[in-house]
């Protein structure tokens, strides 16, 4: 998994729970909340679905790793490749 | 502990708040069966047949509409947390609706899903008030309504310190608290912000079905997330031990076991099912219910020149009176409902007229009458409800409306209490709210009613954030 995949994979997850906001141009460094209307609530389901699709966990003092695209993807890809790794 | 009779969550209640909590659960893998009393889905916003026709209950309109494009608003929210596409809805605004006041309806306040329509008509009825007017929707637009930890104010209070016409006052409270209220004479602030927000900066629609295209929608979303539900099967006990549940006694004398439990009746009746010593105080069941007569047209409403309101708000007296009344019915003031008047767009309208009228009626004076005066009541007030409301409309003689109705049915607070269980057809539920859901045991939550999210899209919202707050967000 690279960083870029992990993007996606993020991008996928909103694309489902948020199919009203546009997704063409989202600016990786820029944090999500700021550029899309997201809630806490939103959030809560970006978790609830790594953990549903991907098993990934990802506790709630961790939450703000999440912010925008970029910090996604420094959190995620290790967890990617760690889990890859278990196979 | 995953045998067979072992679920993840318990789901007492198959109305909107509990079908919302049963898809978010069921969303993410927990094993959830939600177990209901009746033989129909959706509580108090449900519809029932006679003679091959449908009557809808509860639902007069969709309140909180917001057209697509407008985010962050409740139904916005709603439709995202359940992965609902809006289309599915198929909701068809209303026409226009009314705040009408005085013996013949003398002065009228016009709003539709366009909120400017309403200030204009505040700022040209009312002038004197409509900087305070304006201020006070300042002040419910920056209101954190949604917060699970609020302190209490009074409604009347707040809006007195940006209103001074005491009519304008009631014709604001009218509608807010005939679509929610489930406290006499005042209301808690969040509360109103909630409603006032849902009737008159979003606005009403309807799917062309009613509210069955909104059950429809759900009940499949919870089937394809897996979500068991048990019909006719009623939840008579929870067994508890050390301030937790253990287990649900079911109608049939079944035991199944749970680890959490959602209870979507109310909290009261939740407060009964989990059974308090006696010596402890019971929560207070709420006052507040109401009459509905249905009259079923052979013509659209517009041909009789009723063709312009979708609903109006009533009263006729120097004060609007929010409260039990005193007699078995009180017809000063009440909603009529005409669900032909939403635009279903070019050449589609409902095949039949309909005309709805609710008023505020008291339960103990249905209760406890025999069948046969029951029925002779029914007729009465019947009668005496539609009189009072037809004053507010365009004039229609008795002879013109007789001739046009096919049926008509009539629902009361006893009606109330038998298909949803809420104790004292409280329709509106406890006049307190428990915005966490809190009850005395440890992992029984409430949602719906008493949780305090109002109108359908607040139901199904309570039902969604309960889920996430108790359960999922602490991935329990």
């Amino acid at each position: 998994m690279t960083k870029d995949e992990c993007k996606q994979v993020v991008l996928d997850i909103i694309a489902d729970i948020a199919p009203d906001e546009d997704l063409s141009n989202v600016k990786p460094e820029v944090r999500l909340r700021d550029q899309l209307q997201l809630d806490s609530m939103d959030f809560l389901d970006i978790v609830m679905e790594l953990r549903k699709r991907h098993s990934i966990e990802v506790p709630e003092a961790d939450y703000q790793h999440l912010a925008s695209l970029d910090s996604c993807a420094e959190y995620l890809t290790p967890k990617f490749i760690a889990l890859a790794a278990k196979g | 502990m995953n045998t067979r009779n072992h679920y993840d969550v318990a789901i007492i209640g198959a109305g909107m708040s509990g079908l919302a909590a049963g898809i978010r659960l069921a969303h993410f893998g927990k094993k959830v069966c939600i177990f209901e009393r009746h033989n129909a889905t959706g509580g108090l916003n449900s519809f029932y047949s006679i003679g091959g026709r449908k009557f809808d209950v509860g639902l007069h309109a969709l309140t909180n509409f917001v057209r697509p494009g407008v985010k962050g608003t409740p139904l916005t929210k709603l439709l995202r947390q359940l992965r609902i596409d809006r289309a599915e809805f198929a909701l068809c605004e209303q026409k226009q609706s009314r705040v009408a006041f005085g013996p013949n309806g003398e002065t009228s306040l016009r709003f539709t899903n366009d909120f400017a329509v309403f200030e204009n008509e505040v700022a040209t009825q009312f002038p004197k008030e409509i900087d305070g007017f304006r201020a006070l929707v300042a002040a419910v637009k920056t209101y954190d309504d949604v917060s699970l930890e609020v302190a209490p104010i009074s409604a009347r209070g707040v809006v007195r310190t940006h209103i001074k016409d005491a009519l304008l006052e009631d014709m604001l409270f009218c509608p807010v608290m005939y679509y929610g209220s489930a406290q006499e004479h005042d209301m808690e602030f969040g509360q109103f912000v909630i409603m006032f927000k849902a009737l008159f900066l979003e606005g009403f629609a309807r799917p062309f079905d009613g509210v069955r295209v909104i059950l429809r929608v759900l009940l499949e979303k919870y089937r394809q997330a897996g979500g068991e539900r048990r019909m006719k099967c009623g939840v008579q006990k929870i067994l508890a031990r050390e301030g937790r549940a253990t287990a649900l006694m079911l109608d049939t004398g079944e035991e199944i076991t749970a680890t959490h439990i959602i209870s979507s009746i109310g909290a009261p009746e939740t407060e009964r099912l989990i059974g308090q010593a006696p010596e402890v105080a019971a929560l207070e069941a709420g006052r507040l219910s109401f009459v509905e007569t249905i009259s079923i047209l052979k013509c659209q409403p517009a041909a009789l020149g009723w063709g312009s309101d979708t609903i109006v708000f009533f009263n006729d007296s120097a004060h609007f009176d929010y409260a039990c009344p005193t007699n078995a019915l009180d017809t000063r003031s009440g909603v009529i409902c005409l669900p032909n008047n939403f635009d279903y767009g070019d050449n589609r309208q409902l095949p039949e007229g309909i005309f709805r009228v609710t008023c505020l009626a008291r339960y103990d004076q249905w209760a406890t009458l025999g069948e046969e005066s029951y029925q002779a009541q029914k007729i009465r007030c019947f009668e005496e409800v539609q009189r009072s409301a037809r004053r507010f409309i365009p004039t229609v003689s008795d002879a013109t409306l007789t001739e046009a109705t096919i049926t008509t049915d009539m629902f009361t607070p006893r009606t109330i209490t038998k298909f949803t269980g809420h104790i004292g057809g409280a329709i509106y539920g406890a006049p307190v709210k428990h915005r966490q859901g809190r009850t005395p045991l440890e992992n029984v939550y409430l949602c719906g009613t008493d949780q305090g999210f109002l109108g359908i899209i607040g139901a199904m919202l309570s039902g969604i954030s309960m889920a996430n707050f108790h359960i999922l967000q602490k991935n329990s």
